[in-house]
């Protein structure tokens, strides 16, 4: 501020153009994730009608380079990269965003209730750490291997043990919440202990969680790529980033694109949520920045 | 003289201290030992004592925010001392509490008015306009502006804040405010601003305030019977002029020799105590204060003094203020 602003001459309200490129100068790394997530999301949704379909087999045209009629060039069956890359995006947004969302909302009822009841904590956060110690893969290969293999049971070997670390994180803002005085304050005005959860204590813990959700993005979207690399996530005959690749591996040296392109989408992909999240956690809590 | 409307008798309050791997409870801090106080209607008693000594702990025992372990608490002559949550709820109208920090005590979401009218909701005393207008005539009650309502708590400063929490403590018409060292985050102007509104209030509503602080020029101003805490007891309770013209604990001697007088010429006997207050984890045996004490003798460390009537409505919890050939003669 150079100058004393007098209540007469105030500034002009600037333009919505102008705070755009305020809002970018400020926060590139909201802008820069938002917009390529905006541009896959896009991708994704355009699939049918930008591309051919994916599972289409052409001998004749197997291990293509990418030029005019291919862009992305074909696999060992002829079947166009570009058209089964697009798809895989699909798999890929669909499982990071039900991951994020089913991970939060669950963390977030499961972390409520710990960090407010004290009988339910003991008992839960022991649960929570016996999850933790399961790996992730290892956990979804024996869901997988139980069950008929399907994107839905993807989803659920992949959330289960996300929700210890959502849990974790509530709880510990609930903790130092609780002992706010303004909590305290709403007890002895006689706010019941429903409302003082949904009133109170929910909106000061969405700002971290929407932080951590991004992260829970990220790594659904690297875990699933993994699985179905290994052959126990989704199906063959749902094109994902993962088999993608895992089918492109064994022609590597005649057709490094079509494990090189997918792979390339998934960094993008990854970056952006975690560019979105860093960005996110800087914007919503300058205090969590610099405790990371 | 009307009717208490709280009464506390021999509250105690003891935090467990757990350690180890099986978290055993290895003993306990005993924040608040044994208290017996009653305020009457119209009436300010002032709870006094150094940080520590268990006073805020009495304040938020009183109105069950936190559980007694022992002892009775009534509430306009009502026992709430086993009360589970939702009895205490139909109680807690009665009884307010204003928080010491201005800044944490205020949800950062919720509007001014939001704040305000929250108890009204929560009550059914008013919801839509009619509760708009009831907010609107708390603020000007406590002297803000009806239309600061839509701001948020960051935009007000300390003591308009701390107006905020007077108002909300107000909303639901208590008999009872719990002060809980209402004004010792702000600015010496402010203070007084704050203080003269709790007076005023007290006058026109017949509220009864416990108000806890340290400080005594601030109890001075407010209070009319004061109560002084050391290590979880009340030593010495008293009318505000006989507690400050003639203090018959040891103690509160000490606690009025410390504080500034602000006139640098005056002399003045001073008494200061040597050592550091004992952990309440720990209390010495007998009476709590004798480790300190200058007129302490060897009775001191074994027995128990008792809260007794030295003068009357003056009472002292010492072992030398009672009659016998131990007696230290009373000051003039």
């Amino acid at each position: 501020m150079a100058s004393i602003t007098l209540a007469g001459d105030a500034e002009p309200r600037p333009g919505a153009l102008a705070r755009l490129v305020t809002f970018t100068r400020r926060n590139p790394t909201i802008v820069i994730g938002g917009l390529l997530m905006l541009a896959l999301a896009g991708l994704a949704l355009a699939a049918p009608y930008i591309t051919s379909d994916p599972l289409k087999m052409n001998p004749r045209m197997r291990f293509r380079l990418p030029g005019e009629q291919f862009w992305f060039g074909t696999d060992q069956f002829g079947r166009d990269v570009y058209a089964r890359t697009i798809w895989g995006t699909r798999v890929s947004l669909v499982v990071g965003l039900s991951v994020a969302a089913l991970a939060s909302v669950l963390g977030l009822i499961v972390g409520l209730l710990c960090g407010f009841y004290k009988a339910v904590d003991g008992v839960v956060m022991r649960v929570m750490d016996g999850i933790m110690a399961i790996p992730s893969i290892l956990l979804a290969i024996a869901l997988i291997t139980l069950t008929r293999p399907g994107l839905p049971i993807v989803i659920v070997a992949i959330v289960i043990p996300e929700i210890p670390r959502v849990v974790r994180l509530v709880r510990s803002v609930v903790l130092s919440l609780r002992a706010q005085p303004y909590i305290e304050a709403a007890i002895a005005g006689g706010t019941k202990t429903p409302k003082l959860l949904l009133r109170h204590i929910v909106p000061n813990t969405l700002a971290p969680l929407i932080v951590q959700a991004t992260y829970v993005c990220a790594s659904a979207i690297l875990t699933e790529a993994g699985l179905s690399f290994l052959g126990v996530g989704v199906p063959p005959e749902i094109p994902s980033w993962g088999n993608i690749i895992a089918q492109g591996r064994s022609f590597f040296q005649i057709a490094p694109w079509s494990i090189l392109i997918p792979g390339i989408f998934l960094a993008i992909m990854v970056l952006a949520v975690n560019m979105l999240g860093d960005g996110l956690r800087d914007r919503l809590d300058p205090r969590l920045a610099r405790r990371m | 003289m009307t009717a208490p409307v709280l009464e506390v008798e021999n509250l105690q309050k003891h935090f467990p201290i757990h350690k180890g791997l099986l978290r055993r409870q290895a003993g306990s801090v005993r924040a608040v030992d044994g208290v017996s106080f009653a305020v009457r209607a119209g009436e300010t008693l002032g709870l006094v004592g150094e940080s520590g000594c268990g006073k805020s702990t009495v304040g938020r025992a009183v109105l069950k925010l936190i559980d007694p372990t022992g002892g009775r608490i009534l509430l306009d002559g009502e026992d709430v001392t086993e009360l589970n949550a939702a009895g205490m709820w139909a109680r807690r109208r009665r009884a307010q509490i204003v928080f010491q920090d201005p800044y944490s005590s205020l949800n950062p979401r919720l509007s001014a008015g939001a704040i305000v009218g929250e108890p009204l909701e929560n009550y059914g005393l008013a919801s839509g306009r009619e509760k708009t207008n009831r907010v609107a005539k708390l603020f000007e009650r406590v002297g803000l502006r009806a239309d600061f309502m839509r701001k948020f708590p960051h935009e007000f400063s300390g003591g308009q804040r701390q107006r905020l929490g007077i108002a909300r403590a107000l909303s639901v018409g208590p008999a009872l405010i719990v002060a809980d060292e209402p004004v010792s985050a702000l600015d010496v102007s402010v203070q007084a601003q704050v203080l003269n509104l709790l007076i005023d209030l007290q006058e026109e509503l017949g509220l009864g305030y416990l108000f806890i602080s340290h400080d005594l020029a601030v109890m001075r101003h407010i209070s009319h019977r004061i109560a002084v805490m050391y290590l979880g007891r009340i030593v010495e309770l008293a009318d505000k002029r006989a507690l400050f013209t003639r203090p018959l604990h040891p103690y509160t001697e000490a606690l009025l020799s410390a504080a500034p007088i602000p006139d640098p010429t005056r002399q003045r006997k001073k008494l200061v105590l040597q050592g550091d207050v004992p952990s309440p984890a720990n209390p010495p045996k007998g009476c709590h204060f004798h480790t300190r004490c200058p007129y302490a003798i060897a009775r001191c460390k074994v027995e128990d003094p008792v809260l007794r009537e030295a003068l009357p409505g003056h009472q002292v919890a010492c072992l030398r203020r009672e009659a016998g050939p131990d007696a230290l003669p009373l000051p003039a």
